[in-house]
């Protein structure tokens, strides 16, 4: 079949590769561009000179390696945090023989369509006592609905006779859980303990909503303040604008330091999401 | 089979060790045995509650003049005094026509990009070549709006921006990009379409991977082109797909990258910049008119819901499943 395609079949496939290559040299070249230059000296459009100057400045200023430790901590722990109250949740509602299973499962879906919007939002957040504390960046959002119903099908998946037998032995459901159904769901959970730890690390707006307190400014903020808003000093006293050398340097090592653990993690992620992620929403 | 005999078999057990309990009515038997399972879904469910509930019923304060010392209940009953408010504001026409825009603009431009990049990608037969690509156009969907939006900062700029030093080696001058407001739309596409295009194309290359090879087979056989078998077999596989994701995606109609267009705005682009949910924290947070706001946010969420149950209505009158 191959070797009877015509012409025209032919033309359109070198056009298609091309094409294709094009896009996906557009999605990474500005990024690309953005590593290669926070390493140059000049500000020319083709670096010439290798330097880590900007990489040195944003490391001894102490507002952004604040941030940065602000960040690692609330992603470590919420995702730790979100991940475990999904999987105990999700392992509940994977028991079809559940009373009140399909009630409680309505709620999570009805909160998918609907929601009290930003106002409502941030009063409950006060109330519970969580403005100015890193909390705020965790508990809000410590759910996805959607995750959580793609790993209610993951455990689902898993043959019952497993989970049964394992009953009828004498284990307790917190052994089912560890000892069975977590251990074989490892892909699922590693694709979405990945998507929650982006999703934190990532997270802009809740920070501004909930946080008021510049020591407790995630990473996300301190790049708007100095690239969106160029008006952001990054050190104790001294601006951007009084860097000798410029400072845009400044802000490219500034948007690679915060994009690096997204980078290391995109192979790990790559690999788990078209495993978890496609085996649990698209069943056959 | 052997599922209702072992269900069989832990019932029997239950009566015979605990023959009080057997007595009572069944269901309560069910939980009591389904206790621990209640107990781990617990902490999950208070989330649910607490963080979306609360906030649900919290809209009613949209009907009240909200006062944070009051609370909710004491404060006093205003009817629909704000919304008559929002909708006299000069400012309703500005916001209604930017969201809308904007909106309309996601779904004639990033959504059909989508399906070609996922239909142009699928007539890929090299998987190594292909999966390269796919591993390319998936990057930027992980970075974070502020980083997208930072790096069109850089690269657009006119103070060192590379796309405004080569217009201006062309002859052509320096373009105001970020401030602009003619430019504040384009741009604001241009983000969607390079952060998430790539990755929206997943689940379409789902779909298009369990389209039955047979079909593309037979209508070679029948002598249709790829174009015509791109046509006649490809795109009506994965029709329903399409309409699923455009109605979801008009559900989310007027939430469109909030973050996005709220890191984009700023004093100079605000009358096309200005949408639902940036007016809302503008005067419910940085104003303090919480009631007012809270109204402007429950007018979103409606009009949001007609939205989709419109498209969904649609769809179903066109002969699609539609989402529920």
């Amino acid at each position: 079949m191959i070797e009877s395609r015509s012409l025209g079949s032919k033309i359109f496939d070198i056009f298609n590769h091309t094409f294709l290559l094009l896009v996906g040299l557009v999605s990474l070249l500005p990024f690309v561009y953005i590593v290669v230059t926070s390493f140059s000296a000049t500000s020319d459009l083709i670096p010439k000179s290798f330097t880590t100057e900007a990489y040195q400045y944003i490391f001894s200023a102490d507002t952004f390696t604040k941030s940065l430790l602000v960040s690692i901590f609330v992603t470590l722990v919420g995702t730790f945090v979100q991940l475990a109250l999904s999987c105990l949740m999700a392992y509940s509602l994977s028991h079809t023989q559940l009373p009140g299973r399909s009630f409680f499962l309505m709620m999570v879906l009805i909160t998918m369509l609907f929601s009290g919007g930003m106002i409502p939002t941030y009063f409950v957040v006060q109330q519970t006592g969580l403005l100015n504390s890193l909390w705020a960046l965790i508990i809000p959002n410590a759910i996805s609905a959607f995750y959580l119903i793609i790993l209610k099908n993951f455990f689902q998946s898993i043959p019952n006779e497993l989970k049964e037998s394992a009953k009828i032995d004498g284990a307790h459901e917190l052994t089912v859980l560890f000892r069975i159904v977590l251990p074989l769901s490892l892909p699922a959970l590693a694709a979405f303990g990945l998507f929650y730890a982006v999703g934190i690390w990532n997270q802009y707006f809740n920070a501004i909503l909930y946080i008021s307190d510049p020591a407790l400014y995630p990473v996300q903020v301190i790049l708007r303040q100095l690239i969106i808003l160029s008006s952001g000093a990054i050190g104790d006293s001294t601006s951007i604008e009084t860097i000798p050398y410029h400072g845009q340097a400044i802000q490219m090592a500034v948007i690679v330091v915060a994009t690096l653990p997204i980078i290391i993690l995109y192979p790990f992620l790559q690999k788990h999401f078209a495993k978890g992620v496609l085996l649990g929403s698209v069943k056959g | 089979m052997s599922q209702v005999i072992t269900k069989g078999v832990l019932q029997t057990e239950t009566v015979a060790t605990e023959p009080i309990v057997a007595t009572k009515k069944p269901l309560a038997v069910r939980i009591w045995k389904e206790r621990w399972l209640y107990l781990f879904m617990l902490p999950g469910l208070l989330y649910f509650i607490i963080y979306k509930y609360v906030p649900m019923w919290g809209m009613l304060m949209a009907f009240k003049n909200y006062q944070p010392h009051l609370g909710l209940w004491a404060s006093e009953w205003v009817g629909f005094r704000h919304f008559q408010r929002f909708f006299t504001e000069p400012e309703f026409g500005m916001l209604l026509k930017n969201t809308v825009i904007i909106a309309v603009l996601d779904l004639l431009i990033f959504f059909p990009v989508t399906i070609i990049l996922a239909l142009m990608l699928n007539e890929i037969r090299k998987s190594v070549y292909k999966r390269t690509i796919q591993t390319f156009v998936y990057v930027p969907h992980f970075l974070s709006w502020v980083v997208v939006v930072g790096i069109f900062y850089i690269i657009f700029g006119t103070e060192g921006g590379i796309i405004n030093a080569i217009l201006e080696k062309l002859g052509i001058g320096t373009i105001d990009f970020l401030t602009d407001p003619e430019w504040f739309r384009p741009m604001i596409v241009l983000q969607m379409v390079w952060k998430d295009a790539g990755w929206g194309t997943v689940i379409f290359l789902a779909a298009l991977a369990g389209v039955d090879s047979n079909l593309y087979e037979a209508a070679s056989m029948d002598g249709a082109s790829r174009w015509r078998q791109l046509w006649h077999v490809t795109l009506p596989s994965i029709r329903s797909v399409i309409v699923i994701l455009l109605i979801l995606r008009l559900g989310n109609f007027l939430d469109l990258g909030f973050e996005q267009i709220f890191l984009m705005v700023n004093a100079l682009n605000r009358e096309v910049g200005e949408v639902f949910d940036t007016y809302v924290y503008r005067v419910g947070m940085q104003q303090g008119q919480f009631s007012y706001s809270a109204a402007v946010g429950l007018f979103k969420s409606a009009v949001a819901f007609v939205l989709v149950l419109g498209a969904n209505w649609l769809a179903k009158k066109f002969g699609e499943e539609g989402v529920y």
